[in-house]
């Protein structure tokens, strides 16, 4: 049941224009700055050359390339998410799902997973551009994998943000511009004196979704990232389930 | 407790939208291949009432059985036998008729091989045959409205439940909506609200009218038209008698002079005064040259309820 919602809320996507602009203007804009990493990279490879333990490709083009990924997903996921459940709500065909016999959980789920799976797309074909490299030489490819590990979680979060300011609402405009705050707020959180001397530093640095993210782009695969970004979408999921259903009850 | 013969069991449910009482103590109960009408001006909590049977909303306080099962202990398993057309249907405009279907069907839990079968008798009962490929969001509204009752139909539910379904229609479309609805009343059970009264008489076989979230009357369609007998009759006589003379009939109220010759006579629905009338008349050569029993409208008695206090109507509501 989940996967029919699931899949319902692709097919959605992809019959909006919406969904195609989003997927070509990141294909197109990321692929520029992959050229432009590959170039600067180019430029710099006679003095790598002579250094030792210099990084390599994957490390310069390929971590930079995903870092970019995220900066443009941050701008492109409340764009889709705010919808979710907002325009259901305003469209009144939330209540299709609501009296069809489907739990909250099931409906929640759903829809996170539908616009995971399309974020997921994204990813993935954002993920070939480095595969071309191997056309002319070869790639970390634990790195690559940690990479594309860290991209795919830190999208299932923006998602998970966004499906639940989508539930708080009625207007796609306000989940979309909350989402945006929430996830940037996400991003920054680390970035306070407070980080570094003061006695919130492991706290913030923990709850950044940043630094997660970083660790990982750089190839480093520690459970305890993978974790954090489980446990936040856990919880926005979980959140997301408790708003819906407080829907019969207030008003 | 639940019947087993009542398909859905409303007992005292009361909702609250913050301090305003939307649903006062409500009591509704729809046996089956019944047609309930609910009826209620607007604003009386007709919708409210809907929400609650189809789990859209909880009630604050109160009890709702769907088929016997508990709808606030197992909502999963008695919303399977339900459907539910909200006063919007609610529609997907980018998808065609079939895809929406589809995905109704799916949403239901109708077994994949009979998706198929599924959709084609739903969509062959609500006339969609022809657009089936067709976007929704082009489909005019009462086609439109349509689709949404092919979606609360298509997994075959115990009861079927329809929130304004003719509103906004042209009198034609109204009209095959009602032959529809007619239709579906040999398979399930039907709860229609609407504040259309001839509709009622269309198509319901018993109506409950809520006013101010209150349930004011709970009656057969045939009791209703014993309300709306007559309690007045319009006499024509050529040579008239003082107006004492006619007061004194027997069951006579009140009398009250319409033109130069004609009167309306008052009289206690139990005691008929046409039949001693007509022998006075004839015995007094009142020269009587007209007599007319005045039928109460559907709209009067219905206004009769809405505006009179409750309890007068006490045994309805407790019902």
């Amino acid at each position: 049941m989940i996967w029919n919602i699931a899949s319902h809320e692709l097919r959605r996507l992809f019959l909006s224009p919406l969904a195609w602009s989003i997927l070509a203007v990141e294909q197109l804009i990321l692929a520029w700055l992959f050229l432009a990493g590959l170039d600067n990279y180019l430029a710099l490879q006679p003095r790598l050359a002579m250094m030792q333990g210099a990084p390599g490709v994957t490390q310069l083009v390929v971590t930079n390339l995903l870092g970019w990924a995220a900066i443009i997903l941050l701008f492109a996921v409340p764009m889709l998410t705010m919808r979710l459940i907002s325009e259901e709500r305003r469209g009144q065909t939330l209540s299709l799902l609501l009296s069809a016999p489907v739990s909250m959980t099931e409906i929640v789920l759903g829809k996170f997973l539908g616009v995971t799976v399309f974020f997921l797309i994204l990813v993935g074909m954002v993920g070939l551009m480095p595969l071309s490299l191997l056309a002319g030489g070869t790639i970390d490819f634990g790195t690559y994998a940690a990479g594309i590990l860290g991209v795919a979680l830190l999208t299932a979060s923006f998602v998970a943000v966004g499906v639940f300011m989508s539930t708080l609402t009625v207007q796609p405009a306000i989940a979309a511009v909350s989402t945006f705050g929430a996830l940037l707020g996400f991003w920054i959180i680390n970035w306070t004196s407070a980080d570094r001397s003061g006695e919130f530093s492991g706290l913030f640095g923990y709850i950044s979704i940043l630094s997660h993210y970083q660790s990982l782009l750089k190839g480093v695969f520690n459970s305890s990232d993978v974790i954090y970004y489980l446990l936040f979408i856990v919880t926005f999921i979980v959140l997301s389930i408790r708003r819906l259903d407080a829907d019969r009850l207030q008003h | 407790m639940s019947d087993a013969t009542n398909l859905i069991q409303l007992e005292h449910v009361y909702r609250y939208y913050g301090h305003t009482c939307a649903l006062n103590d409500v009591s509704i109960s729809v046996g089956k291949g019944e047609v309930l009408g609910l009826l209620g001006p607007n604003g009386a909590g007709k919708s409210t009432t809907m929400q609650i049977i189809s789990g859209n909303l909880a009630p604050s306080a109160g009890q709702v059985w769907v088929n016997g099962i508990d709808l606030l202990d197992q909502p999963t398993a008695a919303k399977a036998g339900l459907g539910y057309l909200p006063d919007q249907p609610p529609l997907y405009r980018e998808l065609s008729v079939d895809e929406y279907l589809q995905f109704c069907a799916r949403l239901n839990r109708i077994p994949a091989a009979q998706h198929r079968t599924a959709i084609a008798t739903a969509k062959e009962r609500c006339g969609l045959t022809e657009v089936g490929r067709r976007l929704i969001g082009n489909l005019s509204k009462g086609y439109q409205q349509r689709v949404g009752i092919a979606q609360a139909i298509i997994h075959a539910p115990a009861v079927v439940i329809l929130d304004e379904p003719t509103v906004g229609l042209d009198p034609l479309q109204m009209r095959e909506i009602r032959a529809l609805i007619r239709e579906l009343r040999s398979e399930h059970s039907i709860i229609l609200s609407t504040h259309i009264l001839p509709e009622v008489q269309a198509v319901c076989d018993r109506v409950q009218i809520i006013s101010d979230g209150k349930l004011v009357l709970n009656d057969s369609i045939e009791g209703l038209q014993l309300r709306m007998r007559a309690s007045s009759l319009l006499v024509g006589l050529r040579r008239s008698p003082a107006i004492g003379e006619l007061q004194q009939l027997p069951g006579v109220e009140a009398v009250e002079a319409v033109g130069d010759d004609a009167w309306r006579l008052h009289y206690r629905p139990e005691h008929n005064p046409a039949e001693q009338l007509a022998v006075e008349a004839a015995r007094q050569d009142w020269g009587l040259y007209e007599l007319i029993p005045e039928r109460m409208s559907l709209e009067q008695v219905f206004v009769d309820i809405t505006r009179s206090d409750p309890t007068e109507h006490g045994e309805g509501a407790a019902a």
